[in-house]
């Protein structure tokens, strides 16, 4: 079978920094994937080039088949993203930031609403719809943001810290959806995070990085196993990361984390 | 169906073509932010507060001075086509902030992963940009009759000033959208907003004719557009109003600053996101 995601030696440096190191990757269809790495691993970046949004500096990367460097149309019509920060407008409603995805990709007019109610009825949104996002708590942002996201039935969904700041019961009804979203659509989905308990729960393969480089690949439970025995994913986590989640990110990723906590929380 | 058969579908609906595409975006994109006026209008009625004191204290007062030769038009007729343009262009010069604050939330990313071409997207930014100063138009007509301005009512006259309108606040919109894309922080871009927004007034023909000024104020005035909106303006909004030059040129000055601009911007907005 054919990769979904494939990336050749991807690098990407910003100026005197590699963020991204000569990745080589693939992830096949219908897979959920966790990239996990502490802040400034190249996650997030990384994320960026395959969806167009960041040339890469060297390497070559492929989504859907399609080249994110040649083919960024095709690739964009593939896939849909929902950023770490928000990407639903809370000057808005639901019904309306929906519209406008829903318009953006074209999708045909009776078929955009039809499928607009059946995202709002899917993400328990239903009653709410017309509410400005604003007024939404921050697991009901999120759920919108992945709905919108979803509403042209991309082939990949593109997931960058998907529950950062919100409170366990909002993350777990996130992961839910997630999974029924994977069940339902067979979508394909690249996550990322840095919660352990978040990538075992929900991904059948991890990739996990560390200072721009792939450092460990596998299921969970093969990487925990290459550990020892009983360890975890956090185990495995410090092993390779030299267990320096926390020392994290430049002081503009902090702000820019701290901030979505504030908004979504 | 299985979940992989369904992973390997393709687009499911036929797509129209690329330039209908355009139109289609860019109004979509527009919509929104229009929708979002709709929803939250204050922004709209506190700038509309600035062209009001313009006209009713700063040209009452120089109306009364009788300071600044305009021919045989009255200083209010004069003033008025001129406070006009203004107004487009300050609630037009500052749409750059609500880019880095889209940018800053994540909005922005959105809209670059989607299909839509760039140039559509800033052409959406620009329209919505362009229409909002419909709503200052509209208060300074009033504000103008209500003081005895010697307005042109008529549709033809109407219709084309709001094209000169939106023409020219779609191009200042898509200029303010520029210098966003470059200094990147709300903080930069407030100091620069408002350095750029006073040479750009005052070399014009906004409040004085271009006659009075030295000679190197009246090179730059040439070649600003906010000069070419004034001059089609205050040959279509009030009656007596005549323009220095020749209407085809002022629309044809606006419309190629606006094309030029948007094509920069589509090019710098994607760095934006980066």
């Amino acid at each position: 079978m054919r990769a979904i995601i494939e990336t050749k030696e991807l690098r990407r440096e910003f100026g005197p920094v590699t963020a991204v190191d000569a990745l080589s990757l693939a992830v096949m269809p219908g897979e959920v994937f966790g990239l996990l790495g502490p802040n400034g691993a190249g996650k997030t970046t990384t994320i960026k080039m395959l969806i167009t949004l960041l040339p890469p500096t060297s390497g070559s990367a492929t989504v859907a088949g399609h080249d994110v460097v040649h083919q960024q149309r095709l690739v964009r019509r593939s896939i849909g993203y929902v950023s770490q920060l928000l990407s639903s407008d809370g000057a808005l409603s639901a019904r309306e930031n929906l519209d406008i995805s829903g318009r953006l990709y074209h999708i045909p007019t009776p078929e955009r609403s039809e499928r607009m109610d059946a995202a709002l009825a899917f993400m328990g949104l239903a009653d709410v719809g017309d509410n400005l996002v604003r007024t939404y708590s921050g697991g009901m942002v999120r759920r919108l943001e992945i709905a919108q996201a979803m509403l042209h039935q991309p082939q990949v969904l593109f997931l960058d810290e998907p529950t950062v700041g919100l409170d366990p019961t909002a993350r777990r009804a996130v992961w839910e959806h997630i999974r029924r979203l994977r069940d339902r659509e067979g979508t394909t989905i690249l996550l990322t995070t840095h919660y352990m308990d978040e990538a075992a729960e929900l991904c059948e393969r991890v990739g996990i990085m560390h200072l721009g480089k792939l450092v460990a690949l596998g299921t969970p439970e093969s990487l925990a196993a290459e550990i020892g025995p009983g360890a975890t994913l956090d185990d495995v986590f410090t092993t390779y990361t030299g267990g320096d989640l926390d020392e994290g990110g430049t002081y503009r990723d902090v702000a820019r984390t701290r901030r979505t906590a504030r908004r979504l929380g | 169906m299985t979940s992989l058969e369904r992973a390997a579908r393709p687009v499911a609906w036929a797509e129209p073509p690329a330039a209908v595409r355009f139109f289609e975006d860019a109004w979509t994109v527009a919509q929104g932010e229009l929708r979002k006026l709709v929803h939250d209008p204050t922004e709209l009625l506190t700038r509309a507060v600035q062209p009001i004191l313009w006209l009713l204290v700063f040209g009452q007062v120089l109306a009364q001075a009788r300071a600044i030769p305009t021919g045989k038009l009255g200083y209010m007729d004069f003033l008025a086509p001129g406070v006009l343009a203004q107004s487009a262009l300050f609630s037009a010069i500052f749409f750059g902030i609500a880019v880095i604050w889209e940018r800053d939330l994540g909005v922005l990313h959105k809209y670059l992963v989607s299909p839509a071409s760039r140039i559509a997207l800033v052409s959406g930014k620009a329209l919505a940009g362009g229409l909002r100063a419909l709503v200052q138009a509209v208060v300074v007509y009033l504000v103008a009759a209500l003081i005895g301005v010697h307005l042109q009512i008529g549709v033809v006259p109407i219709v084309a000033a709001a094209v000169v309108v939106v023409l020219g606040a779609a191009g200042f919109a898509t200029f303010s959208l520029i210098i966003a894309c470059l200094v990147r922080t709300r903080e930069r871009f407030m100091g620069i907003g408002q350095v750029l927004t006073m040479p750009l007034f005052f070399a014009s023909s906004a409040i004085y004719p271009i006659a009075l000024m030295p000679s190197w104020l009246k090179v730059v005035a040439h070649i600003n557009p906010l000069t070419y909106q004034v001059d089609a303006l205050r040959s279509l909004m009030v009656s007596g109003g005549t323009a220095t030059f020749p209407i085809a040129l002022d629309f044809g000055v606006l419309a190629f600053a606006l094309v030029v601009l948007l094509v920069i911007a589509a090019r710098l907005y994607p760095r934006l996101a980066m």
